[in-house]
């Protein structure tokens, strides 16, 4: 039976970068656990023979041909970043944000 | 917690207590014309963020659509390292935050890697072979290319921000790995190298990548870890990321073996986490904490339907294969007929395709080979230049042979006309014309100046047609030295002793 720690829960934020106080990692703890044990009903009903679907559509092999279609401008690409410096996106800089 | 970088083990003591493990990561940029998931083009040195379109920035409601040649690709590369080609797999993401894919993960292959289960053999310099087990060859996607502004420009550490170019983004990359490699011992670092090499050959061949190291589109990663000698359970990884020549990677290997050495003698851990080479020092530092793979929080990408290649393509593709490297080298010591030694001479000179350019330009294979195994790679050596860097092609060494061949040169003549197409004094032709080095092949210059010498030294020539055929050389000699060396010895020789004949 699923059952999902602070640490876990508090674990997954740092990934997906999210600020979570301390009493939102019990709230989400409770909250993700409802739906963890959602899907492992699921795992009940599929028997071993009943692969997982990962797509809805059987569908197999759709591929493109190699060639060059038309993108984006500079102008375009860069007209919604917040920051930008010599025709690229400007970002904070990148490591030394964990240690 | 930092340890010093500065702390290095005596190599040779490292291999007295310790075995090391390598495993190498290399990522290939396949040369198609367009990205692994959408029409944008993938040539290099374009000006930033314009080779970019809504699905390789990762835009809400953009579809990534897969690039058939870029499979087709994968596929070759997976047959020509005798990999199984999976009859059915997927994309997955793998998700993390980090500014170079927009998109908040990278479209790779997670446990249903195309290609699995190979190998590739090698041969080191001084013939040895080692095989090399390949683990898989799965498809992903470049990331973006980060410039780090600050502190020490281009470094990542002092950098106080970071520029981003999304061009790199979604070109089709191919990620070979081998199996964990053991028992090299002493060789690792020569092991590594060796087989990012042959590597390189095998996908040269394939036509699959320009795997321009200086350029990325081949990047090494390496694996190392130390057990102690005898152990059989491997000891903590780390990952040198950052090496781009295929120096560096011996280098890498080997800084990387002397550090952990150093770190486990004193009773420390190795930490699992991505180190940084520094090409200009040879030493490698911490990077970002490894995330396990759990971390990426894998799952089947929704927006690719899953691949299927069929017997029969993987077979039409089998048949595209060329004449793999390996196979060239067997057949080339046939054709010209080298011996094993005179092949690996050939082969570690890394002039293979140069002598073989130059045989098909129309010269003699033990011409071409003795132009470039010896007198040019000693040129390229002294300039500190890889010998197809040379500003020599092959079909200007085909002609110096060829007027070798002909007798319009000798070979010390031969080798000016060479030094003069390096100077950059243009085709072989003209630098024999300029600097006025053509043999002097007229017979009746010849006997002049046999003539005069043959005057010149009338005791000589009285020995000569008394029989003493030796004396000779004193008469062709004085001739060699009057036309400055342009005159064919052996021509020479024949007219002296016809003139003392008659």
């Amino acid at each position: 039976m699923p059952n999902i720690s602070r640490e876990e829960v508090a674990h997954l934020a740092r990934l997906a970068r999210l600020a979570v106080t301390e009493a939102e990692l019990d709230k989400f703890a409770g909250q993700l656990d409802v739906i963890l044990q959602s899907v492992a009903r699921v795992g009940e009903v599929a028997a071993d023979d009943i692969p997982p679907t990962s797509h809805a559509v059987p569908l197999r092999n759709v591929f493109r041909a190699d060639e060059i279609r038309p993108g984006l401008t500079q102008e375009q690409v860069l007209a919604g970043a917040p920051s930008v410096e010599d025709g690229r996106f400007r970002v904070p800089r990148i490591l030394g944000e964990q240690a | 917690m930092s340890l010093s970088t500065a702390d290095l083990l005596d190599y040779d003591e490292v291999l007295e207590r310790f075995d090391p493990v390598l495993g190498l990561e290399v990522h290939v940029e396949l040369s198609t014309n367009t990205k692994m998931f959408c029409g944008c083009p993938t040539a290099f040195g374009a000006e930033p963020n314009t080779q970019v379109c809504p699905v390789c920035l990762g835009l809400p409601g953009a579809l990534p659509v897969v690039n058939g040649k870029a499979v087709e690709s994968a596929i070759r590369i997976g047959l020509a390292l005798g990999c199984e080609i999976a009859p059915w797999c997927r994309f997955a993401r793998k998700n993390y935050f980090y500014p170079d894919m927009p998109k908040n993960f990278q479209t790779s292959q997670y446990d249903e890697p195309i290609a699995f289960n190979g190998s590739l053999s090698l041969e080191l310099a001084d013939g040895t072979v080692v095989e090399v087990g390949i683990e898989r060859a799965h498809m992903e996607e470049d990331t973006g290319k980060s410039l780090h502004v600050g502190g020490a420009t281009g470094r990542i550490h002092g950098a106080e921000h970071s520029l981003l170019d999304y061009n790199r983004a979604g070109v089709p990359l191919i990620e070979i790995v081998t199996k964990p490699i053991t028992g090299t011992g002493a060789r690792a670092p020569e092991v590594a190298r060796a087989y990012v090499t042959a590597l390189r050959d095998l996908l040269r061949a394939l036509d699959v990548s320009d795997v321009r190291m200086d350029q990325g589109s081949l990047r090494c990663d390496a694996n190392v870890s130390l057990m102690p000698r005898g152990a059989t359970e491997f000891g903590t990884r780390t990952e040198t990321k950052n090496v781009n020549s295929l120096r560096s990677v011996e280098r890498a290997v080997r800084h990387e073996m002397s550090r952990q050495g150093a770190v486990l003698v004193a009773g420390g851990e190795i930490m699992q986490e991505t180190r940084h080479f520094d090409e200009s020092t040879g030493t490698t530092s911490a990077g970002r904490r490894k995330e396990t793979s759990e971390d990426y929080r894998y799952f089947p990408e929704p927006d690719l339907v899953p691949m299927a290649p069929s017997a029969d393509w993987v077979e039409q593709l089998r048949t595209t294969l060329p004449e793999l490297p390996w196979e060239r080298r067997k057949r080339v010591q046939t054709d010209w007929q080298l011996s094993d030694l005179e092949l690996r001479d050939l082969v570690n000179a890394g002039a293979l395709d140069l002598v073989a350019a130059t045989v098909d330009a129309g010269a003699a294979p033990d011409a071409a080979r003795a132009w470039w195994v010896n007198y040019l790679s000693q040129e390229a050596n002294s300039r500190g230049v890889e010998l197809a860097e040379l500003p020599i092609s092959p079909s200007q060494v085909a002609r110096v042979a060829a007027l070798v061949a002909e007798g319009e040169l000798t070979n010390k003549l031969a080798r000016e006309v060479v030094d003069g197409v390096l100077a950059g004094e243009g085709e072989p032709d003209a630098v024999v014309e300029s600097r006025g080095l053509a043999v002097v092949s007229d017979d009746t210059a010849l006997y002049a100046a046999i003539d005069d010498a043959l005057a010149a030294q009338p005791d000589v020539a009285e020995k000569i047609r008394g029989g003493k055929v030796q004396a000779a050389g004193a008469i062709v000699g004085a001739v060699m030295k009057a036309t400055k060396g342009q005159a064919d010895a052996k021509r020479v020789r024949e007219l002296v002793l016809e003139r003392c004949a008659g």
